[in-house]
């Protein structure tokens, strides 16, 4: 809402105040004041100018000299070049040393030979929008209306000395889209009376109804019609100050009709609109819910196909409007218009809403219908438009009103205790206190001994309770002076929960091991969602959801993974020579298998990171490391030893992934993760080197996390080591080798590792040799060679015989 | 005089008679003293025999060597050739050796004399030939180590050490700073349901509030919530309507918003919610006033305005005083001297009653916070999209502690 200060002047005096003061002061109680539009900069030296002649310049064909009177002893010769120029106008001239919106300066010079001294404008030259100057003088200079005085300031006949203040408001607060609303809100801000119109048309002879009659089958939509007959007007342009306010207001004058009935809109906050009266087929207005594909073309040419949902005004046979939304071009008023029938009505907010959001038309009418109009000033909004229409159209207004009215104009009443509200606020208020409120809200009440009855007035939509009570009191009081105190309830221990410990931890881990945190985002397009997925939620048919009205296909599916955008952010960074690096991050996935959602899917959180580039880079002392499959396994190794789980690591094949370089992870027995070389057709895709990602279901982890640590007798008796190398073929595991040396080797052999891993030139094609050190213990004795030999031996063998393996000599 | 030699104490006993003819150069040469002493003793008497009557002569032939020896000490520049001066002068065939066999030839009276003298000499020589080697020594490990100096100025091997998002590092100090005030922390899911993410928030169905929201529908009823809110519905009707809440909830939230510098499709929410018998507006004022003071800091001004949310009434919207022109007016404040920070309230009696507290004995307050507006403002940031970019060099910024 757009609240120009000169109009605002009408109804409530803020002449002391500054338009900064004043925004501050009604942000601070409740409506926030966005900002502060001056109309237009200063224009000093610009003045009203009565063109006495006006010729063809003699060396320019497009251009006029003319001889402007500025009431001062010489008229000035200006030169000017806009097609609408004529003798006899009135117009604005800025004389030579104003400087108008830009800094443009106006000086004395010479345009073909001849002297010009100044300049005859344009609303757009004096800092009018474009968009709200009226379209007759759009493509040239402005012309003003005869009776304004040769010589006085156009500043403020042109309402350029006007501050606009833009009120972002909140949806409760449909009272302020109309000027008597914000002036009641200043009035109460300010305590200050506010002056209020009383329309008091002047009627003529004849009597509405014999003009048209008015029938409501829709009662529940529309509770209240009423039909104004205004005769014989004259279309003209709306008298100055009105064109002024509509501008300031962000609307573009038309003529005096169509513009008393926006101004009627703005002032009241109640939309009416205009019928050409003789347009109409019968007279009579019928309102009623519209036939299944039935058709109206409204004003904008649109022909709308309409359902029994929409609303329509009807002359007894065919739509003419529909209802709180848009007139039918039909019945427009133009400026062969003679008779107008003027509709205030009152239609219910959920009809207009469904209309708005079926034909998409948005307008300060069905915005205000759908927040909600108030019933007390329907008619009289119809009673003032009349009383202008008679004023400045020149027109005979019909006695009376021809209406249904079956509307609910009571006031809601609403009890409010000063105890209440002080045990609410927490502060120390005085009946006084909450009675000035009250008056200053202009809110009637009755006091009844500790507790005050108090009237709402309809134009206050928004407040039903008390709450709502306690807010209008606390805000004229002033947010600023309630107390500051904290709880004093019986408290709580405060503090994170297990799960949010460990989750904490994880981080703490994945950020000690080398890795950045990232923050993707969760809804990814339909390629991400299914690249690189873990192996148990393609096993478990997941599919990834789709949003019914996504935004762009960037952001279409929730995500199963966020490898996809964590390489994306690696591919960002390598464009910005940036090329060592490392990111984890840990959120939630998405799961079901349901291809339509009926219920929530389950989230579950997984932890998941791409590395990249060197993971040592150290030149000078030739200590450089590529990231490699054993770096990333490196560090899931740490976090599992850190949680306490038994992790095993397996080959495994993916789409994504390099095929030989790939593990998927496994926790009792379920698949919770993998980890690998990205495929090098991704790599390619993401303009990456050699990378490495992992994937875990940390949710899995959590369950199987023990917390349990129990102590254990630090050996008393000495180790033994001994070390053993066997020559296996290439595809044998080392964890199954060194699981029978566990399995041969219990319970002596504590402690298994391996030291040396070697395929190459020394040993046959197809061949590697593996070195483990094994460490013996026993918790009671100390072990003696020939106990240590006999298990070893049975290891020798036990290796051997499985593995088809020998030791390296 | 034992340091350093084993065992010395024992053997010292053993020896005990020969006391004054040994010295600390024979102990350091490590052999057996009484072999040694005893070698001494008779090539000392040899000497004796020979040189009887030699008495003056041999004087004078001692403290030339000594002399001549002590000059060489000096001069010597290796250990080679302090050994070989060790050699030459006190060796079995070394001069001080060959003098002494001349003692034969003196006295009875004279050789004791000689002999003290002679010992004397040794003492010295060998003293001086430690002393000299020490200062070798040290000379040569000085230059050992001036050999092994390195540039100090060159770059350590790097440690590899990742960071916290900086979003992540906000939402855990606010976690910190409520849980210190008794809050506990909650979660709730990011696709929610109509129900929880409008309906319990005292937004029914064509609500024109729901227009505020523009929300990213999965079906009719299922949707990415567009506000951390609904986990203060979730957790009162978990709590059975008769215990006192006081949780906060971070989280992702998403609304259908074009990412520009100021708007992102996506970012967290951090919601607070406190319900219990007699809560009080003025709490709501304390506890954020705590907070703000202590994340923007004390010097920063805070103001309360009212406003509208369909989930609180009263309502409240927190400023504070903008930091970049000191409340003067400025672009980033637009010209106002304020910031809006956080949006507040005291639980609507709706929301209250619909998740099973009486909104006559409870009361409450919410709140709502941005981490990323309360980063922008504490750091500088101008482009909310750089916190989903993840681009390395803004995240490092925020890595120190």
């Amino acid at each position: 809402m757009l609240v120009s200060l000169n109009w605002l002047k009408n109804y409530v005096d803020i002449t002391d105040i500054s338009p900064e003061e004043l925004a501050s002061k009604i942000t601070k109680s409740g409506i926030e004041v966005d900002g502060i539009e001056y109309v237009a900069e200063k224009s000093e030296h610009v003045v009203v100018g009565y063109v006495v002649s006006c010729e063809k310049h003699p060396n320019a064909d497009k251009l006029n000299l003319c001889q402007v009177d500025v009431g001062e002893e010489e008229p000035l010769q200006i030169i000017c070049g806009a097609p609408n120029v004529a003798q006899g106008q009135k117009v604005a001239v800025a004389k030579p040393g104003a400087v108008l919106p830009n800094n443009f300066k106006i000086k004395r010079v010479k345009l073909r030979g001849v002297e010009s001294n100044g300049m005859i404008c344009s609303l757009q030259e004096l800092g009018i929008e474009e968009k709200y100057v009226p379209k007759d003088v759009a493509d040239g200079i402005y012309v003003f209306p005869k009776d304004v005085t040769v010589g006085e300031s156009v500043e403020p006949l042109l309402n350029l000395n006007d501050a606009v203040l833009e009120f972002d408001l909140t949806p409760n607060r449909a009272d302020c889209l109309s000027m008597l609303g914000v002036a009641y809100e200043v009035g109460a801000i300010l305590n200050r009376e506010v002056k209020l119109p009383s329309p008091n048309p002047k009627e003529g002879t004849e009597e509405a109804k014999d003009y048209i009659a008015v029938e409501v089958e829709a009662k529940e939509a529309n509770p209240y019609y009423g039909a104004f007959v205004i005769r014989d007007v004259e279309i003209e342009q709306s008298p100055l100050w009105m064109r002024n306010y509509l501008i300031a207001a962000g609307i573009r004058p038309i003529n005096n009709v169509v513009d008393i009935t926006n101004y009627v809109l703005l002032e009241y906050g109640q939309p009416l609109h205009a019928f050409d009266y003789d347009k109409l087929g019968e007279k009579k207005i019928v309102v009623r819910h519209a036939k299944t594909n039935e058709k109206l073309v409204t004003l904008d040419e649109q022909e709308r196909v309409l359902s029994q949902d929409h609303l329509v005004i009807t002359d007894g046979k065919d739509p003419i409007a529909l209802a709180g939304v848009m007139g039918g071009l039909s019945t427009e008023v133009t400026d062969t218009t003679k008779n107008v029938l003027l509709e205030a009505a009152y239609f219910d907010s959920s009809t207009v809403m469904k209309a708005v959001k079926s034909t998409g038309l948005y307008s300060d009418s069905s915005t205000r219908f759908t927040k909600g109009v108030d019933p007390n000033r329907v008619k009289e909004a119809g009673l003032r438009a009349c009383e202008l229409m008679g004023k400045y159209a020149n027109a005979t207004i019909a006695k009376g009103v021809v209406a249904y009215d079956a509307l609910n104009r009571e006031q809601k009443q609403v009890k409010v205790n000063v105890t209440e509200i002080n045990k609410r606020l927490g502060t120390l208020l005085q009946p006084a206190d909450v009675e000035d409120a009250l008056q200053r809200l202009q809110f009637k009440f009755e006091k009844r001994s500790q507790e005050y009855l108090v009237y709402i007035p309809t134009r206050r939509g928004d407040i039903s309770i008390f709450e709502d009570m306690l807010e209008e009191i606390a805000r004229i009081y002033g947010y600023d002076k309630l107390p500051y105190t904290l709880p004093v309830g019986a408290g709580q221990a405060g503090g994170l929960t297990e799960r949010q410990i460990l989750i904490r931890k994880i981080k703490g881990i994945m950020e000690a091991s080398g890795l950045m945190e990232s923050r993707t985002y969760t809804l990814i397009s339909e390629n991400a969602a299914n690249t690189l997925i873990s192996p148990e939620l393609t096993e478990a048919n997941y599919v990834p959801i789709e949003l019914a009205l996504p935004m762009s296909e960037e952001h279409k599916y929730l995500r199963l993974s966020f490898l996809p955008e964590i390489l994306r952010i690696l591919t960002h960074n390598r464009a910005r020579n940036e090329f060592d690096l490392g990111y984890y991050e840990i959120g939630k996935t998405f799961l079901t298998a349901e291809s339509t959602l009926t219920k929530q899917p389950e989230e579950r959180l997984r932890l998941a990171g791409a590395v990249t580039g060197n993971w040592v880079h150290h030149p000078w002392q030739q200590e450089n490391k590529l990231v490699d499959f054993y770096v990333v396994k490196g560090i899931l190794e740490k976090l599992f030893n850190y949680l306490n789980v038994a992790v095993v690591f397996k080959p495994c094949k993916h789409k994504d992934m390099h095929p030989g370089r790939t593990a998927s992870l496994h926790l009792k027995g379920e698949t919770i993760g993998f980890i690998g070389q990205l495929h090098p057709r991704l790599q390619k895709q993401f303009d990456l080197k050699e990378t490495y990602v992992f994937d875990v279901d940390v949710e899995g982890l959590l369950e199987a996390y023990k917390n349990e640590p129990t102590y254990e007798e630090i050996p008393k008796y000495p180790s033994i080591g001994r070390d053993i190398a066997f020559v296996l073929d290439h595809t044998v595991l080392a964890a199954e080798v060194k699981q029978v040396i566990m399995d041969v080797g219990a319970p002596l052999v504590k402690h298994v590792s391996i030291f040396d891993v070697y395929e190459g030139e020394h040993l046959e094609a197809g061949k590697k040799s593996v070195a483990f050190h094994l460490v013996y213990q026993h918790p009671e004795k100390t072990l003696t060679d020939d106990e240590v030999q006999a298990s070893y031996e049975q290891i020798i063998e036990a290796v051997k015989k499985k593995f088809n393996a020998y030791i390296r000599s | 005089m034992s340091k350093g030699i084993p065992g010395y104490s024992r053997y010292r006993n053993e020896v005990d008679t020969l006391e004054t003819l040994y010295e600390l150069g024979w102990y350091r040469e490590n052999m057996p003293r009484p072999l040694l002493g005893g070698g001494f003793l008779y090539c000392f008497l040899s000497y004796v025999r020979m040189n009887k009557g030699g008495n003056k002569k041999m004087k004078e032939q001692l403290k030339m060597i000594e002399q001549e020896a002590l000059e060489k000490i000096l001069q010597a520049k290796t250990t080679k050739e302090l050994q070989d001066i060790k050699v030459t002068y006190l060796g079995k065939k070394g001069s001080l050796t060959s003098v002494l066999r001349g003692m034969g030839k003196l006295s009875k009276e004279e050789r004791p004399v000689i002999g003290e003298l002679a010992n004397k000499v040794r003492e010295r020589l060998t003293l001086s030939l430690e002393e000299q080697l020490e200062k070798l020594e040290e000379m040569a490990l000085e230059e050992q180590l001036e050999k092994e100096t390195i540039d100090v100025t060159l770059p350590g091997r790097p440690v590899r050490l990742g960071g916290q998002h900086l979003l992540t590092k906000v939402i855990e100090e606010i976690e910190d700073l409520f849980i210190g005030m008794g809050f506990e922390i909650r979660e709730g899911p990011e696709v929610e349901t109509d129900y929880f993410n409008f309906e319990a928030l005292n937004l029914p169905k064509n609500h024109p509030a729901r227009e505020m929201q523009d929300t990213f529908f999965i079906t009719k009823e299922l949707l990415m919530r567009t506000q951390t809110s609904p986990v203060q519905a979730r957790t009162m009707l978990e709590y059975g309507g008769n215990k006192p809440v006081k949780m906060i909830s971070p989280g992702k939230v998403y609304r259908r918003d074009t990412d520009d510098a100021t708007h992102s499709h996506q970012f967290t929410q951090i919601e607070g919610l406190y319900v219990d018998k007699d809560v009080k507006m003025s709490d709501l004022k304390g506890v954020l006033d705590v907070f703000t003071k202590k994340m923007y800091g004390s010097d920063r001004k805070i103001r309360f305005r009212p406003s509208f949310f369909p989930f609180t009434e009263p309502s409240v919207e927190i400023d504070i005083s903008c930091k970049a022109c000191e409340g003067k007016g400025c672009s980033i404040c637009k010209g106002s001297g304020w910031i809006e920070i956080l949006g507040a309230g005291m639980v609507h009696p709706n929301v209250l009653s619909m998740a099973g507290y009486d909104p006559k004995v409870y009361s409450g307050f919410a709140f709502g916070m941005g981490p990323e507006r309360i980063a922008m403002l504490k750091y500088g940031i101008k482009d909310i999209r750089q916190f989903y970019t993840n681009d390395i060099r803004f995240l490092t910024q925020y890595h120190n502690a």
